[in-house]
């Protein structure tokens, strides 16, 4: 009797001295160690997997060209597994237990803002390469996606200028990205003289995958005489039964458009595209894009991923370009140490895929250009449109009341993310 | 055509109107017209070739307003994708694909070309705007086609975006038009112009006939109206009261066959759950990833036969069955089979289960979203008029679903298989005593369940993301559905997948589908409150403990 | 003496309290005291890490008790988790004051985000501790109690009353989901600084959360091990084991189920506290009828109506889901989907249930 309970203690005791003594396992220090964290599972792996995949081939070919610092680089790949709570987890674990300098990884805003006081709080770095809402500005994130001004603002004057649209439907997935650019047209288009009743708003829960009567509320909505387009924040998942359901009501591209910002490449391969030819995407970059960069981009990416059919999308770029960056800026800085490099990487300029240069400006949003694409049969987007020079993300929106007064500048002097030129204080921070 | 009406008409206009016109370019199509000739022409050929989507808009215009031999058959194949050029000297060619090869005819000069590649040749783009142009000139071209569906379809282009010049070639051809429904529609178009007439007789006229018309233009029309006099005010606004009316009433029917099609959505989904968990009493958490093996099985076989998508699906229908049912018996014989008389514990199993074929599915496919490709026959819209039509894919799954339920009540009542799964599940031990191999039912059983499971995939593969997630987003449905229909009731899930599906839809418009969707399932709550066993209870003893 | 008395009968639950008692004093040390190269030194991360999984034992502990004592298997029971993790996530909103990255001395950022004018009714109070202290328990106590009240009545039971739970869950979730409900949509709540004055992302305070979830579990422990000895614990073990012989006998089944039930959904209310200010956010994804269907597999893992066996399992398999996340990214489902098959399989009676079977057999 007591001897098994003593055996079980020494079971108990076992585990907890392996878990203890794992998180205090001495490293070795003779390679740099980035951090990728991105879900390999759960809801959001079918878009994060890809990246994942992105970041170890650039690290691969990094390593190739000798590392950084001389030194190797080491990914550490860990699956927070599309739960929020766990990326704050996981990204202690990484900082803390792996001891990466930087960390790769997120892909929806609340995984951001899970890890953002993880990161902090440990003061390290990470790379955000997904767009977003805006809104933010954090002395340890570097957002190498399109803020709303880089994206959304760019497509809704296309489709106003050159196809002429006088009524508006902004359809989203109800949450805090869809709503805030959604609130942005809004404002921007009353500004340009649309009126309120030429705008209708939608709002479907995550992954909606019954489209039959908003897709009918969209025919109706445009069959009032006026020329009618869509602008789409809807979601991922909920995508392909949206544009399915259009498909076979018989809205065609001609009839009314619809312009999405989170339909890329990836997810048209999921996609039957043939009735969708025509429809529109707003992007920063599209595998079509014709420069020797991006030809030589695709080629290693296919060769790496062993699939002649896989296509390269918007945020694999910003990845691209947020590696590139990071790593110049450390060969700038001279260390790996997150501090410097912060300060290393305001200024840094690296070739896009796109045949320019993306800089990365002092609110750690970087230069794009917005380039509009239409679907082909194919699964791949034609250009039609580009900015004729590069735009920079704005993290605070002119368009929002509530920060309208605020700019972020993470140089010295001010380095702050949130400042409010009116009551000249600088709200929010934590350092 | 004569200039000085059309000009006349352009100024009666209501600005909005005016304002279309001016954005189309049908303006600078009324100015440039006395630059004509052949050199020109040429020119616009040439013109097509070029990146600039406004250089080749400029083209077409010309190309469509000399009406020549050429025109109709190049935007055809413009509006096709099949327009190409030859990067060597920038000749047109048409493409066409004959197995496997492609062959280039050309339009002017040039040798036909037929190769194994597109080598050489580089294709017209063209983009939205275009796209639009290059339909509404070919409309023009088609009122007179020998093929009704494409008269009727230029018809209808035109009715979008009515003018007085299409209204001057409908006139010409109407009475010679045979098809009623097409005549139908000239007609409105004519109605439609014919508001704008000055003469108050021939605007009453018009009303009349616009009121009967479902059109949405004719609706506008009567909607942008601005009536001279009372009287016509009044008919007017009789005229859209009543167009509007039975647009509701068209509504209202949508709205139900929208609820019926996502009840056999849902019914579909559950049908199997409702013969492993209802019937068998296993919680059967991994009913929702046999679903999604259907779905993939679809997808396999697409990839299988690429050439016949047409029937790629049927051939799916009895591929998924044996699939997923020998996945589910696979399931059965490894695991479930030792946990009988321990529901509970079937969940915890079957929830490992199902992350590990989640897992498999990920590894095998990789973790996006396979493309399933929806068959000619199945896509489009059976358009009952011109407000209501019933997309094919929709109508067919409900089909599809009456048909499975139909199988599987026969499978249950008339064979000896469904006789000895109802005594198995009503008395394992009594059942063994006569004769019954109460292992081998259970397996067919779980089999079938899973089997049925997969049928739905295939469904479900046409309508949704084919993904490793797939299964997730239906089970917890399913669950509702078998619940709410009563547990072990076949009928009762059919019943309830399709009114959960109709209470939602006629919720939708009202509180948006995010608070439809609670509300369907607040009372489901509720009801099961005041029906504790579902819909259709099973009774006598068996379900007492 | 009485709580002696108590864990007499209870050699399993003596020892883990005891472990949890060596583990309170050690982590601190561990954490605290030994300087950071040391092989000793226990990371921060690894303490917060602890303290989540004591939140989840203590979630695990509700559900057990009216699983394991009363039959009720409920699939809803991260409902009540997630309830008392908004309210005290609520609290640590309000705690932000103006130093949130729009310096609005009132509305939570996602608020000012979204224009919202005014703080919504519900937002009241929560300013206070000791309100939000309140709602922690009440909140979900309250809903347990209607949601109770009108199934047990009913006598729903079974599967049906699984599916119900479920669906409650699962229309909170859309619910939270949406913007307009005011609770940050699908961002949730995040980005707290401190609890009671105490800066979150001080050592000392996560030590302090990591012992406060130390001390509600082994409180809670004693508490419902002392619930399931007194007559009201043998009463509801009759009614799981019998329910209609056990009402006819005379015993108002109705009422015993139903303050169980509120009492459990009180405590999974109180470990949903304790988690947020440990992971630092909250949002509807808690709500996942998945969620709550894993919080099932952990018990029946660790050996349902056992108590302690709740403990271990939740402690068990949220180590195991760390573990393999990290070590075997791409393929951990395989592991743990493959660790529920042969627990279940091999293990009927969960991990506690392999000293028992080896008792039967001596």
């Amino acid at each position: 009797m007591m001897k098994s309970q003593l055996k079980k203690l020494a079971i108990a005791a076992a585990i907890t001295a392996s878990t203890l003594a794992s998180s205090s396992l001495a490293w070795a220090e003779d390679t740099i160690k980035v951090g990728v964290l991105h879900s390999l599972s759960g809801t959001m792996a079918i878009s994060e997997t890809t990246l994942k995949d992105t970041m170890l081939m650039l690290i691969d070919e990094q390593n190739r060209k000798g590392g950084v610092l001389g030194k190797k680089l080491e990914a550490v790949v860990v699956d927070p597994a599309s739960n929020w709570p766990l990326f704050a987890e996981k990204a202690r674990e990484l900082i803390t237990k792996d001891h990466t300098v930087v960390t790769f990884g997120c892909w929806t805003s609340v995984s951001r803002k899970s890890v953002l006081p993880v990161f902090e709080e440990l003061n390290s770095i990470l790379f955000y390469p997904v767009q977003y809402e805006g809104e933010e500005s954090s002395k340890n994130v570097f957002y190498t996606g399109a803020a709303p001004n880089q994206q959304a603002v760019p497509a809704v004057d296309y489709l106003m200028n050159e196809l002429g649209v006088k009524r508006w439907v902004l359809a989203g997935t109800d949450y805090v990205y869809p709503r805030t650019t959604n609130k942005i047209l809004k404002a921007y288009l009353i500004a340009r003289g649309v009126k309120e009743s030429d705008i209708m708003i939608n709002y479907t829960p995550f992954g909606h995958s019954d489209w039959q009567s908003i897709v009918s509320d969209i025919k109706k909505f445009g069959s009032a005489g006026k020329k009618t387009a869509v602008v789409s924040t809807i979601n991922g998942d909920a995508n392909v039964p949206f544009y399915k359901e259009l498909g076979n009501q018989g809205i065609s591209a001609e009839d009314i458009p619809v312009v999405a910002f989170s339909v890329g490449e990836e997810e048209l391969s999921g996609l039957d595209t043939k009735p969708l030819v025509g429809h529109l995407a707003a992007w920063n970059y599209f595998m079509s894009v014709e420069s020797d960069e991006n030809s030589d981009f695709i080629s290693a990416w296919k060769k790496y991923i062993k699939d002649n059919k896989r296509v390269t999308n918007d945020p694999m770029e910003a990845h691209y370009i947020g590696f590139n960056m990071w790593v110049k800026a450390v060969e700038k800085a001279g260390t790996t140490d997150p501090e410097a490099v912060q300060k290393a990487l305001i200024g840094v300029a690296v070739p896009n895929l796109s045949g320019g240069y993306s800089a990365m400006m002092p609110n750690h949003h970087i230069t794009k250009p917005v380039l509009i694409g239409e679907i082909q049969d194919n699964g791949q987007f034609d250009i039609v449109w580009e900015t004729s020079g590069l735009v920079a993300g704005d993290a605070w929106s002119d368009y929002l009341p509530g920060s309208r007064d605020l700019i972020s500048d993470w140089r010295t002097p001010l380095s702050c993310g949130n400042y409010n030129v009116k009551t000249k204080k600088c709200s929010g921070q934590n350092y | 055509m004569p200039e000085s009406i059309t000009i006349a008409v352009v100024r009666r206009l209501s600005p909005l109107l005016l304002l279309f016109f001016l954005f189309t370019g049908f303006v600078p199509q009324l100015l440039a017209n006395t630059s004509t000739g052949e050199a020109s022409l040429q020119e616009a050929w040439k013109a097509l070739t070029d990146k600039s989507y406004s250089k080749k808009e400029k083209a077409i215009t010309l190309i469509a307003r000399q009406n020549t031999a050429d025109a109709y058959p190049v935007m055809k194949a413009m509006l096709d994708g099949k327009l190409y050029f030859s990067t060597r000297d920038k000749t047109l060619f048409v493409l066409k694909e004959q197995d496997g090869n492609y062959a280039f005819t050309p339009l002017f000069a040039g040798q036909a070309v037929t190769q194994e590649s597109k080598r050489g040749f580089k294709k017209v783009k063209i983009n939205n705007r275009l796209r639009t142009r290059l339909r509404q000139a070919l409309a023009l071209l088609q009122l007179q086609h020998e093929d009704k569906k494409l008269r009727l379809a230029a018809v209808q282009e035109l009715l979008k975006n009515p003018d007085s010049k299409a209204a001057n070639l409908i006139r010409d051809v109407v009475e010679k038009e045979t098809d009623t429904e097409i005549r139908t529609a000239m007609h409105t178009l004519l109605a439609v112009i014919q508001l704008e007439s000055p003469n108050e007789n021939e605007q009453r006229e018009a009303i009349k006939k616009l009121a009967d018309s479902l059109n949405p233009s004719a609706l506008n029309a009567l909607t942008a109206y601005q009536p001279p006099n009372t009287a016509l005010k009044k008919l007017a606004n009789a005229a859209i009261q009543k167009i509007n009316d039975r647009r509701d009433n068209y509504a209202r029917a949508e709205t139900i066959f929208f609820g019926l099609s996502l009840g056999s959505v849902l019914a579909l989904a559950a049908i199997g759950l409702a013969i492993t968990f209802g019937v068998m009493g296993v919680i059967n958490m991994a009913h929702g990833e046999l679903i999604m093996i259907g779905a993939y099985t679809t997808y396999v076989i697409q990839l299988l036969m690429p050439e016949h998508i047409g029937i790629s699906v049927i051939v799916a229908i009895p591929a998924a069955f044996i699939v997923s049912g020998l996945v589910g018996m696979a399931i059965e014989l490894t695991v479930i089979r030792h946990l009988y008389g321990r529901p509970l514990e079937t969940l915890l199993a079957t929830f490992g289960v199902s992350l590990v074929l989640q897992q498999t599915v990920r590894s095998i496919f990789s973790p996006l979203n396979r493309s399933v490709e929806t068959p000619q026959w199945m896509s489009g819209a059976f358009q009952i008029n011109e407000v209501l039509a019933l997309t094919w894919n929709r109508f067919y799954i409900i089909i599809f679903c009456l048909a499975v339920f139909v199988a599987l009540i026969l499978v249950m009542k008339k064979t000896l298989l469904g006789l000895q799964v109802r005594a198995v599940s009503q008395n394992r031990l009594m059942a063994r005593a006569m004769g019954v191999r109460s292992k081998w039912v259970d397996a067919l059983t779980f089999g079938l369940g899973s089997g049925i499971a997969g049928m739905a995939g295939v469904a479900l593969s046409l309508l949704t993301n084919v993904g490793p997630n797939l299964g997730q987003s239906y089970i917890i449905d399913s669950f509702m559905v078998v619940v709410f229909g009563g547990v072990g009731n076949l009928w009762g899930t059919l019943v309830a997948g399709m009114s959960l599906g109709v209470i939602n839809k006629v919720l939708e418009p009202w509180a948006g589908a995010v608070l439809a969707k609670i509300l369907v399932l607040v009372f489901i709550i509720l009801f099961i409150q005041k029906r504790p066993t579902g819909l259709f209870p099973q009774r006598g003893r068996a379900a007492e403990d | 003496m009485f709580m002696l008395d108590l864990l007499r009968n209870d050699k399993p639950g003596s020892w883990m309290l005891a472990t949890l008692l060596v583990v309170s004093i050690a982590v601190p040390v561990l954490n605290l005291l030994v300087p950071e190269g040391s092989i000793f030194h226990l990371s921060t991360y690894t303490v917060t890490l602890l303290g989540k999984y004591l939140t989840y034992a203590l979630l695990a502990l509700a559900a057990d008790l009216v699983w394991g004592y009363l039959g009720i298997l409920s699939l809803g029971h991260g409902a009540f988790f997630a309830l008392g993790g908004y309210a005290m996530g609520m609290y640590l909103m309000r705690q932000i004051g103006e130093r949130g990255v729009y310096g609005d001395p009132l509305l939570p950022d996602f608020m000012v985000f979204l224009n919202w004018q005014e703080l919504p009714w519900f937002w009241h109070g929560f300013d206070q501790f000791w309100f939000a202290a309140l709602m922690v328990l009440l909140v979900p106590g309250l809903l347990a109690y209607v949601f109770g009240y009108l199934a047990f009545r009913s006598r729903v039971t079974g599967v049906y009353l699984s599916i119900i739970t479920q669906a409650m869950t699962y229309a909170l979730m859309l619910a939270f989901f949406r913007n307009e409900m005011g609770f940050g949509g699908n961002n949730g709540l995040t980005d707290f600084k401190d609890l009671l004055g105490f800066d979150l992302r001080a050592d000392s305070t996560r030590i302090g959360l990591f012992l406060a979830s130390t001390a509600a579990l082994a409180i809670a422990y004693l508490g419902t091990r002392y619930i399931v000895s007194s007559r009201l614990g043998l009463a509801s073990v009759a009614i799981r084991d019998a329910e209609s012989r056990t009402r006819f006998i005379g015993y108002r089944v109705e009422n015993i189920k139903l303050w169980m039930f509120v009492f459990s959904a009180m405590l999974a209310g109180v470990a949903g506290a304790l988690y947020v200010p440990q992971v630092g956010i909250i949002n509807p994804g808690e709500f996942s009828p998945l969620n709550s269907i894993e919080l099932i597999i952990w018990v029946a893992i660790g050996g349902r109506g056992t108590l302690y066996g709740a403990v271990i399992g939740a402690l068990l398999v949220n180590y195991a889901k760390t573990y393999f996340t990290a070590a075997l990214p791409e393929i951990w489902l395989f592991a743990l989907g493959g660790l529920f098959i042969l627990v279940t399989l091999y293990l009927p009676k969960g991990i506690v249930g392999l000293r028992r079977m080896r008792e039967a057999r001596a």
